[in-house]
């Protein structure tokens, strides 16, 4: 077990560009069960191994697959998404960075009829279960199997967080970038519910950032809900107020989603909040620590 | 991107909201004209810059920066009733720039003013627009109490913030629009012509992709009219693409020449005040690298995210960006290779450096994909780099440099 793919699940890439192209052999090569390709036009031909398809339908019906992974460029990356739920993809991972926000909120909408299905991001790394399957941009060899559940805001900072885990010793079950934009298909608590409910994830490694208030409403729902160690952290805590800081969602405004508040909602929920971004791992060994 | 008052009033008056007569002038004389076109009735003088709070600000130069308490001699809006004032102050405001909460120290250059027809107010009422994250779609707010104190309206008695949300395929519905108005206590003819203002802002959030519209104060005057007379919108970087009309009303003297150029090298770029540099792949990491600086007690003097798929060139410019800003007392490196690979990265820097010369201490740290590749090209490179493997012994090196330690 572990949350949301793993080594059964079949994978097909929306936007066999450049970029997708190179993601999706590295995914190949870590073990992932890419089937193919969406590519409108180029139906019935191959690209590097990967069959192609004109749609994501026709992709579903023939391969079997039960997740995408998309690139498709901003303009038409809503479009991809929707796409990809109506043809019954169950997880739909968008690592597209700079979609729109009214066409997420269009995209959240729609999605609302289609409860089988799952979007990760966007403007997200991906999601990888170390060792049975990755989709997206992750260097999959900082990973290793093993028990700590991760979910991000922020790309490279999941990096450092794994690496560090991997150095101690911890492995992951499963690692989420659920995205930093304003709207994303899956937030902190909908990644921590399907931690708390995985057998094989016994710690939990929330980092967040400043902005919006999703973190206070997180701490909330763990004090509340969930009985696994948890450990977070929030980045941004020297960021000046209103500046955005290259994700759209790490804006402050009016006081609220500061980090200060972030962290004082999370420490008064019993969460171990590490100090600074070199003590991630540090801060998920206490965490397990305290709850023995 | 933000855009000025006036132009935020012609997108509104263009979507159907009723605004009140002004005319945008970039001199004494013009504004004087104006004057005269608007009847030689008395006229509010408002300077166009970006940042808010501009009644309360005061003109650097033309007086002391006024004492907590102390009221300013002449803020970014005045109300004038005769052609001398009119010159006068407009003189005075196209040639102080203006320092307001929300500018800089040194504050904004005044390039225009907009001469609008003074109103006789009844009411003042706040609406506006933002998108609702926790939502995932836009919502409408409204409150009966508008004018400059919103903020405090908004911490003290959220319930007086009338809040629907907006379905982003279909818009403001005209019904939703005059139970706002109702709401807000508008009465007679009056329902209508706030139903049309509503109807606008939501029309011009929606097509234009707007992050934030809010028309502060909406006002009905003691003739009856209701009128959008502030304006203020900001809109969503991403969605610029399809808005040419709106790209076409960037100002870029609003903006930090620094971060223009970064921009034209797909470099994320905000000045700050410290003096380390910092040179980050992805924002929660560059965040995050701010944030143990300031722990080891150093001032980072930027936010600086390379992106996930930064090119030798974008890195270079970012290199020369940070070595040419004479704050800058160490640099420090922190890229966690994934889809940029840390040879690539050590290859740019080595470029970088023999350009431009590293005139301060530079501490590398480089960590993932091809990290091995990319510390020994820094080494065999003969430049004078500190390289650290964790991100503390990093920190702690460059805030030591900083210090000339």
């Amino acid at each position: 077990m572990s949350v949301l793919v793993d080594k059964n699940t079949k994978v097909i890439c929306q936007g066999l560009g450049k970029a997708g192209t190179f993601h999706a052999i590295q995914c190949r090569d870590y073990g992932t069960q890419v089937v193919g390709g969406v590519t409108p036009g180029k139906g019935g031909t191959v690209k590097d191994g990967f069959p192609l398809f004109n749609t994501v339908y026709e992709a579903v019906q023939k391969t079997g697959a039960d997740a995408s992974m998309i690139f498709v460029p901003p303009v038409a990356a809503a479009d991809a998404i929707m796409e990809a739920a109506d043809a019954g993809i169950r997880v739909i991972v968008a690592i597209t960075e700079g979609i729109p926000v009214l066409d997420m909120a269009k995209v959240k909408r729609f999605l609302k009829d289609k409860p089988h299905c799952r979007l990760i991001g966007p403007n997200c790394p991906g999601i990888i279960t170390p060792g049975q399957c990755k989709i997206g941009i992750m260097p999959g060899f900082i990973h290793k199997p093993g028990k700590v559940g991760v979910l991000s805001r922020s790309g490279t900072l999941t990096y450092e967080a794994v690496y560090q885990l991997t150095q101690m010793g911890l492995g992951q079950s499963t690692c989420i970038g659920i995205g930093g934009d304003p709207i994303i298909g899956t937030n902190q608590i909908e990644a921590l519910t399907m931690f708390q409910n995985d057998p094989e994830t016994e710690a939990i490694l929330m980092i967040g950032e400043i902005g919006g208030t999703a973190e206070e409403q997180a701490a909330q729902f763990i004090q509340a809900n969930v009985t696994k160690p948890v450990a977070a952290f929030i980045a941004g805590q020297t960021a000046p107020p209103g500046r955005r800081m290259g994700h759209a969602g790490a804006i402050i405004s009016g006081g609220s989603g500061s980090a200060a508040d972030k962290i004082k909602a999370l420490k008064a929920a019993g969460i171990v909040v590490a100090a600074t971004p070199a003590d991630l791992g540090a801060a998920v060994e206490e965490a397990i620590r305290l709850k023995k | 991107m933000k855009i000025h008052e006036y132009q935020a009033k012609e997108l509104l008056q263009a979507a159907g909201a009723a605004i009140p007569e002004g005319i945008v002038v970039d001199s004494p004389a013009a504004a004087v004209e104006a004057f005269d076109q608007l009847g030689g009735n008395p006229v509010v003088l408002k300077c166009q810059i970006h940042a808010g709070g501009r009644g309360k600000g005061y003109f650097k130069g033309y007086q002391e920066k006024p004492k907590p308490g102390e009221k300013t001699k002449l803020g970014g809006v005045k109300y004038l009733t005769n052609r001398d004032e009119v010159a006068q102050v407009a003189e005075i405001m196209l040639k102080y720039p203006l320092v307001t909460l929300q500018t800089t120290e040194e504050g904004q250059k005044v390039s225009k003013l907009l001469v609008q027809a003074a109103a006789d107010i009844e009411r003042e009422i706040y609406v506006g627009m933002v998108l609702d994250r926790a939502a995932g779609m836009p919502v409408l707010m409204a409150c009966a109490e508008g004018g400059v104190d919103i903020e405090e309206v908004a911490a003290h008695s959220p319930e007086k913030i009338l809040k629907n949300f907006v379905a982003p395929e279909t818009g403001l519905h005209p019904f939703q629009a005059r139970k706002v108005a109702f709401q807000l206590g508008f009465t007679g003819d009056q329902v209508a012509k706030a139903e049309k203002i509503l109807m606008a802002l939501s029309h011009v959030f929606l097509d234009k992709d707007c992050s934030l519209a809010e028309i502060n104060p909406l006002v009905v005057t003691k003739q009856g009219d209701v009128l959008a007379l502030d304006a203020k919108m900001d809109f969503d970087e991403n969605a610029l693409f399809r808005h040419p009309d709106i790209q076409a009303m960037r100002d870029l003297s609003e903006e930090n020449p620094i971060e223009i150029r970064a921009s034209k090298a797909n470099l994320n770029f905000i000045q700050l005040d410290g003096n380390i540099g910092c040179l980050v792949n992805g924002a929660g990491l560059a965040m995050g690298t701010m944030d143990i600086i300031k722990y080891h007690g150093g001032e980072p003097a930027n936010f600086l995210d390379v992106g996930g798929g930064v090119t030798p060139e974008g890195a270079s410019e970012a290199f020369r960006i940070l070595m040419g800003d004479p704050k800058v007392k160490a640099i420090l490196v922190n890229i966690f290779g994934g889809i940029a690979k840390c040879d690539l990265i050590a290859e740019a820097l080595v470029k970088a450096g023999k350009e431009v010369g590293f005139k301060v201490p530079v501490v590398v740290r480089l960590q993932g994909t091809n990290v091995d590749k990319g510390r020994q090209i820094l080494k065999e490179s003969g430049l004078n780099v500190l390289t650290a493997d964790g991100l503390t012994e990093a920190a702690q090196k460059v805030v030591a440099a900083a210090k000339g330690q």
